[in-house]
């Protein structure tokens, strides 16, 4: 079987959100970028499906500018067989909404049918949290969120999910749209010579014409802004003094 | 305008808070219709039927709702969400789940961890971790909004809302149910608890939680967890407090040993009183705790559990 996994290339983890000074969005001019934490969860564990001989091959998408490149040969230094760019930005600062993201996996799902698509639960630059359930309905197909834990069977895939409260198992019919949570596993670092490997993998690159989608915007932007922030209060100079303090607000 | 709120029930049990404080959202605009479906209605829609602003509450009581799966809902109720201008959802693993599968199938995007409701069109909701604000207008026909629940009161009890009974004809046979373990604790639930004690990485293992639960306990409150604490498998993932995990904002929070990542303070900045403990006195968390302490958490917290 054939796994899809669409990665995004976000801002670093690592590096603090900067509102741009306009407040029309967070800056990203020179600063790093790499591939979303959480697609990179699912990711590996598509490369684990795949090492265990559940899977034939490893298809990674990216949707956005060209740079996406980077990510996806990182993808496919990690262990993707071959990767699809869509190119449907020609500025970064231009986020393309997980409902077309969706429509733009959806027929490329109906091309290349994948038996599973692996994504990260949200990106962590819009924090949407959506393509996943977004392109399980539009395909029809079965849909297990937040994942901790998979296991692939022959007709459908026994996922444990992290929901409030605690752990759900279910059983997804294949093909099925996954999404994954942190605690699935820890994603590999990419070797050197599967970097140098990665130059020669195919990358193909498509514009979202090409598959028939449009892109729209259904949520305009009207304005981004710092939250308002806390000021530093008091540092006590003793546990008595805290004590005092925590008393005062409980139940309060 | 007509506005639809998906009651959230796990197992017939009305998830009360996160529910309340979605009807307050939806309030905000008007008068609210609130779906509660699962395998029992009878208790859960007794309790909707007196949330203020609630107009009707529509009882579905159907075993394919026992779980609330999202294709139970996506693919049997699309038409009565569909009569609706408006659908809030609590943003909890519930609303998370079942909403953009509904805008999927609306083609409609959807307006995820809603912090503010604006106007009927327009919204504000936290990026990047909660280090940007962003409003956003909706152009979409029906509106799905999940609500951060921790920015918004439950609504009082003193409506009396009309029952009315809906049917459904399809089924799920997507996804089959297996099993549920969830964890049995007599704490406060995290997102609505008055006081959270929370560790991070400084609590240096999982035995050593039993410090922070020790002092959540004698204070009646929940426990809680930086990303850092749950990566290094200190604490279960449903304790973690941070943008990847859950938002809350209690009376009092109480963070032991966390350096106060900034995806961390997104999940818990709102709080009222905020009070760290830290032997670093650089750590970042200072810069938003109203109250510090610089001390060993070893010797600090067993000492204030004695204490208070």
């Amino acid at each position: 079987m054939k796994i899809l996994v669409p990665v995004k290339r976000v801002l670093d983890y690592n590096v603090k959100a900067r509102v741009k000074v306009d407040g029309s969005g967070i800056d990203l001019a020179n600063v790093k970028m790499s591939m979303n934490p959480f697609d990179e969860i699912a990711l590996e564990e598509a490369i684990r499906i795949k090492e265990k001989g559940n899977a034939e091959e490893i298809i990674a998408v990216s949707i956005g500018v060209q740079q996406n490149q980077e990510t996806l040969r990182t993808a496919l230094a990690m262990g993707a067989d071959r990767a699809i760019l869509v190119v449907a930005a020609d500025d970064v600062h231009n986020d393309i909404e997980p409902l077309t993201v969706a429509n733009i996996l959806a027929a490329i799902a109906l091309k290349e049918g994948p038996s599973l698509i692996l994504c990260g639960k949200q990106a962590i630059d819009n924090d949407f949290n959506a393509t996943a359930q977004m392109l399980s309905a539009k395909l029809k197909w079965s849909q297990a969120t937040f994942a901790s834990e998979i296991d692939v069977k022959k007709d459908m895939v026994r996922v444990t999910r992290e929901v409030d409260g605690g752990l759900q198992t279910i059983d997804a019919k294949i093909p099925a749209v996954v999404s994954v949570d942190l605690r699935l596993n820890e994603p590999r670092y990419a070797s050197l010579p599967n970097i140098m490997k990665a130059k020669r993998k195919p990358l193909e690159e498509i514009s979202p014409a090409d598959l028939g989608v449009e892109i729209t915007q259904r949520l305009k932007i009207i304005k981004t802004k710092e939250p308002d922030s806390r000021e530093a209060g008091l540092i006590l100079e003793n546990i008595d003094q805290l004590v005092e303090k925590i008393q005062e607000n409980v139940g309060g | 305008m007509k506005i639809l709120v998906l009651a959230e029930i796990n197992n017939g049990e009305l998830a009360e808070d996160q529910t309340s404080k979605t009807v307050s959202a939806a309030a905000t605009l008007g008068k609210v219709d609130v779906l509660c479906a699962s395998s029992q209605c009878s208790d859960a829609s007794t309790k909707i039927t007196k949330m203020e602003n609630v107009e009707n509450v529509l009882v579905l009581e159907d075993e394919l709702f026992a779980q609330s799966l999202a294709e139970s809902y996506s693919e049997t109720l699309i038409d009565t969400i569909n009569s609706y201008s408006h659908v809030f959802a609590p943003s909890s693993s519930f609303g998370k789940n079942v909403l953009p599968r509904i805008g999927g199938m609306l083609d409609v995007m959807v307006i995820s961890d809603v912090s503010k409701v604006i106007s009927e069109d327009t919204f504000e909701r936290p990026v990047y971790a909660g280090n940007a604000l962003q409003t956003v207008q909706s152009v979409d026909k029906v509106k799905l909004i999940s609500v951060r629940t921790s920015n918004y009161s439950a609504v009082p009890l003193t409506g009396s809302a009309n029952i009315k009974k809906i049917d459904c004809k399809s089924n799920n046979t997507l996804t089959t149910f297996i099993e549920n373990k969830m964890q049995t604790s007599d704490r406060p639930e995290l997102t609505s608890a008055k006081v959270v004690v929370s560790g991070g990485r400084g609590v240096g293992s999982k035995e050593n939680f039993e410090i922070i639960e020790g002092l959540a306990d004698k204070l009646g409150a929940a426990v809680g967890a930086s990303r850092a604490a749950v990566d290094s498998g200190f604490a279960p993932n449903d304790w973690q407090v941070g943008q990847t995990g859950k938002v809350v904002a209690p009376d009092l929070y109480v963070a032991v040993g966390i350096s106060g990542a900034i995806q961390h303070l997104a999940g818990m900045k709102d709080s009222k009183v905020i009070v760290a403990i830290n032997k670093d006195e650089e750590a970042p968390i200072f810069q938003v705790a109203d109250f510090g302490l610089v001390d060993d958490l070893f010797k600090a917290v067993p000492e204030i559990e004695k204490k208070v």
